[in-house]
């Protein structure tokens, strides 16, 4: 890529730092890579430093600083891809390609990196190559890729499994990707006619009168926080600002969690039409839908969205013929980070920055992007806030439990029959969701994600509902054959290590300590000081800044509180402290390999 | 808008300046919260969590936590203590610290607090992490052995034109600080003793001068422990 190439796209952007994101994603996505040369050239065009422009490059897991391969393979990593296979098609991917996980092969075709979670727990083993989706991978399927890779083939021509169902097989997604919708609800339903809330409703509700309904529906985020959506645009709407944004927050990291993706496929007029509403009722002229980089392969499609709302006035001026109603968003991408989940991280992000968390108050409402008053809500809640306006706070109450709410969309992956997604009303067991599911012989069940709580069989009995099991929707399975501590906890305890920020002094290192404790457990050198000391220290992540740092050691508290068991079957038998290192007993291996004796 | 904020802090009744955050309204009581990667006029970074208190029931980092009419504020708990050591202890270990050969000793704020929060060995093994030093810049040696990655250089040193020199790089557990190899070698020999001066540790240092011009006893927190000048404004208030 060349020095002018790399000028135009910052000028594309009019070399305002703020849109740096959207320039390195560019870059990144015509070279393969971001050039060591092009930092210097973003540094000059946007009056910056080229350490300002590198910070936010490094920070971001698919930049990548080297040419990556002609075809670059993202292997998802996450727990239920090790479940589903994983290992075996990973070690194909090696031999046929001929090289190994974090490297390029000598003559550049081909890259095979690891990724965290890329939202396809319901068809895992999943990658990402060249930023097109392939799920449901076997040994066999990973030959024909590599096949044709090698044939120089397309991108379209390695999808030779067909096309996932819905829009997924729609001309402007092309993608392997299935639906898996296992049960619909009043969210998810098929007969919506986009655009009937704007031009039916609004004629009748004042901006103030939207919130009041909103707030009557005692709605909470559906992203995980849950706080009251209604109180959150109000705060917004009272807030002082030039201008206010809405944005939506589809950067669905949490392992497991894959709804949002769902309802971007199937039902984003939906969504956008809640973006709309939001900016109604909050006075805000501008919306950014900020969406995680997994996501990308949605991208034309998304853009053809918003460009038929345009046409039918559902976004520009005058939106369904309210006078002075002006309002339109724009695509933000991520770069692969799961902290940039967290409200205040997406907005640095956004704003072209590295994703760490921003210290509250002030609150997002009141200074959000570019200091502007900004409401962040999740796809879901802003696809349910449509149905609330549509049917009345009233319909609305009458579905879930007394303090929560309405329906929730769960993801459901793991060791099940039928995993997918599923619409319920708040207020159903676990052993309810099991049943429905078709999980039989199960030892544990992640509830929201990693950073959510582990339970046993003991506590299946338990409720999903904000008062006692609140999730954001992930919902992993495990059967009687995983091994929790080997399986689970580690692999949870990997991916915090890999996606924290850094910047709190606790959540940088407390992770790390905690693997390491557990490698020594699992490798049979634990003492019961071991154990002590992980719910000792896990308790110091409290201190950190964001939501991902302070549960970032919940892998280890959950399976602590509910598996403690594991651990202990684990550990030395009846040692309390570890009792000085035994030379001869250490260096017995070592000695055998190179046929020495021990000299003492 | 009024003119002060009443708030409580461990029971005692502190008129504060509205706005200001609560490290401060603390200082000038003559109560000392530890901190760290703060600094007093600068925009805090909340990043170190040393200065975590509790605030009505919350725990909330005093740094960057505005002041607000009837807050209560509990600096002094056994909680509260096994934090600010964690933190200290955490990065004791994170990097390598060997105080006797480093030319900060006695100036330094993390020995400071190791030794104010009677730290003798911690808790969490020493990591002993293969770090470089980075000699390339004409004004200043990096020493990454040392930082403690509290943004202090990053928040502060900014050349005329209002560029950062500094920065992060990477995240997690590889985060880093890097000087920008334009502005970086440009940089003013005021600036460069500026940078080494803010650093609370031994990470940067300031090539023009050596290290032991005040010689170690007589150094800043030889003399006193670190948080006694704050301490002192109340015994004189008492009195």
């Amino acid at each position: 890529m060349d020095i002018k190439r790399v000028e135009n796209i910052v000028a594309n952007y009019n070399r305002d730092k703020t849109r740096l994101m959207d320039m390195l994603i560019d870059i990144q996505t015509e070279a393969g890579y971001i050039p060591a040369g092009a930092i210097p050239v973003i540094a000059k065009q946007t009056d910056t430093s080229q350490a300002y422009v590198e910070q936010t490059v490094s920070f971001y897991h698919f930049f990548r600083r080297e040419p990556s391969g002609k075809y670059t393979v993202f292997l998802n990593s996450s727990v239920v891809a090790n479940m589903m296979g994983r290992d075996k098609v990973a070690r194909t991917f090696e031999e046929e390609a001929g090289c190994k996980f974090g490297e390029v092969t000598e003559d550049g075709l081909i890259g095979l990196f690891d990724t965290a979670c890329i939202g396809m727990s319901d068809q895992e083993p999943a990658a990402l190559i060249n930023g097109k989706v392939f799920t449901r991978l076997t040994p066999f399927r990973v030959r024909e890729i590599i096949r044709n890779m090698k044939k120089g083939n397309s991108l379209d021509e390695l999808s030779t499994s067909g096309y996932g169902g819905g829009k997924n097989a729609s001309e402007l997604i092309r993608a392997e990707v299935r639906n898996n919708v296992q049960r619909q609800g009043p969210v998810m339903e098929n007969d919506y006619t986009p655009g009937t809330v704007l031009r039916e409703k609004l004629k009748h509700f004042s901006p103030d009168e939207v919130i009041w309904e909103i707030k009557l529906s005692e709605i909470r985020g559906r992203g995980g926080a849950g706080f009251p959506t209604g109180l959150k645009w109000e705060f917004c709407r009272r807030a002082r600002g030039e201008k206010k944004y809405i944005f939506c927050n589809a950067d669905e990291g949490e392992p497991g969690t894959f709804k949002d993706r769902v309802l971007l496929t199937e039902y984003p007029e939906l969504m956008f039409e809640g973006m709309t509403l939001a900016a109604y009722a909050v006075g805000a002229s501008e919306g950014i839908l900020y969406i995680r980089y997994e996501y990308k392969y949605l991208e034309n499609y998304l853009k053809h969205v918003l460009e038929k709302m345009r046409q039918q006035n559902l976004l520009g001026k005058n939106i369904a013929g309210k006078e002075g109603f002006d309002f339109d968003i724009r695509i933000q991408y991520g770069a692969g980070a799961y902290v940039c989940g967290e409200e205040s991280a997406l907005l640095e992000s956004a704003e072209g920055k590295r994703g760490e968390p921003r210290f509250k108050p002030p609150f997002p409402v009141e200074k959000g992007y570019l200091g502007y008053p900004t409401v962040i809500n999740n796809v879901e809640t802003l696809c349910t806030a449509v149905k609330i306006m549509q049917f009345g706070s009233e319909w609305y109450r009458s579905l879930g439990t007394q303090e929560s709410r309405g329906t929730k969309i769960l993801s459901i992956s793991g060791d099940c029959r039928y995993p997918g997604i599923y619409e319920m009303e708040w207020g159903y067991s676990v052993n309810d969701i099991l049943d429905m599911a078709g999980a039989y012989d199960v030892q544990a069940v992640q509830v929201g994600g990693p950073s959510g709580s582990l339970i046993g069989p003991d506590e299946f009995d338990r409720i999903i509902c904000y008062s006692d099991l609140a999730t954001g929707g992930s919902f992993i399975i495990f059967n009687n054959t995983r091994d929790i501590l080997k399986d689970v906890v580690m692999n949870f305890m990997e991916f915090f290590i890999e996606e924290s920020c850094g910047s709190c002094v606790p959540c940088r290192n407390i992770p790390w300590l905690l693997k390491q404790k557990l490698e020594k457990i699992l490798q049979g050198h634990g003492v019961w000081k071991d154990i002590e000391d992980m719910e000792e220290w896990a308790g110091m992540m409290r201190i950190n800044r964001c939501g991902l740092g302070q549960t970032a050691a919940n892998p280890v508290v959950s399976s602590l509180k509910n598996f403690r068991a594991l651990y202990e079957e684990k550990i030395q038998k009846g040692k309390r402290f570890d009792e000085g290192f035994n030379l001869e007993k250490a260096v017995i291996e070592s000695c055998e390999a190179v046929g020495r004796t021990p000299l003492i | 808008m009024k003119e002060f904020v009443t708030i409580t802090i461990d029971d005692q009744e502190i008129k504060a300046r509205p706005g200001e955050y609560i490290v401060d309204a603390a200082r000038r009581n003559g109560i000392y919260i530890p901190t760290l990667c703060n600094m007093s006029g600068v925009k805090p970074a909340g990043s170190c969590r040393i200065c975590t208190v509790n605030v009505n029931g919350r725990l909330m980092t005093s740094c960057t936590t505005p002041v607000a009419e009837g807050m209560e504020i509990e600096t002094i708990s056994q909680e509260i203590a096994d934090f600010r050591k964690t933190v200290v202890e955490l990065l004791l270990i994170e990097g390598n610290h060997f105080c006797p050969s480093c030319e900060k000793s006695g100036n330094c704020e993390l020995q400071a607090l190791g030794y104010r929060f009677e730290v003798m060995v911690p808790r969490f093994p020493y990591q002993f992490p293969k770090r470089d030093i980075d000699a390339s810049n004409p004004k200043l040696i990096k020493d990454h052995n040392r930082c403690v990655l509290c943004k202090r250089c990053i928040r502060t040193i900014l050349d005329e034109e209002g560029h950062h020199i500094f920065a992060f790089r990477y995240r997690g557990h590889q985060l880093q600080i890097t000087i920008d190899p334009e502005y970086g070698m440009n940089m003013t020999d005021e600036l460069a003793q500026k940078a080494a001066k803010n650093c609370p540790v031994g990470a940067l240092l300031y090539r023009g001068k050596h290290g032991f011009e005040i010689p170690i006893g007589k150094r800043k927190y030889d003399k006193e422990p670190i948080g006694s000048d704050i301490e002192k404004l109340k015994k004189v208030k008492i009195s």
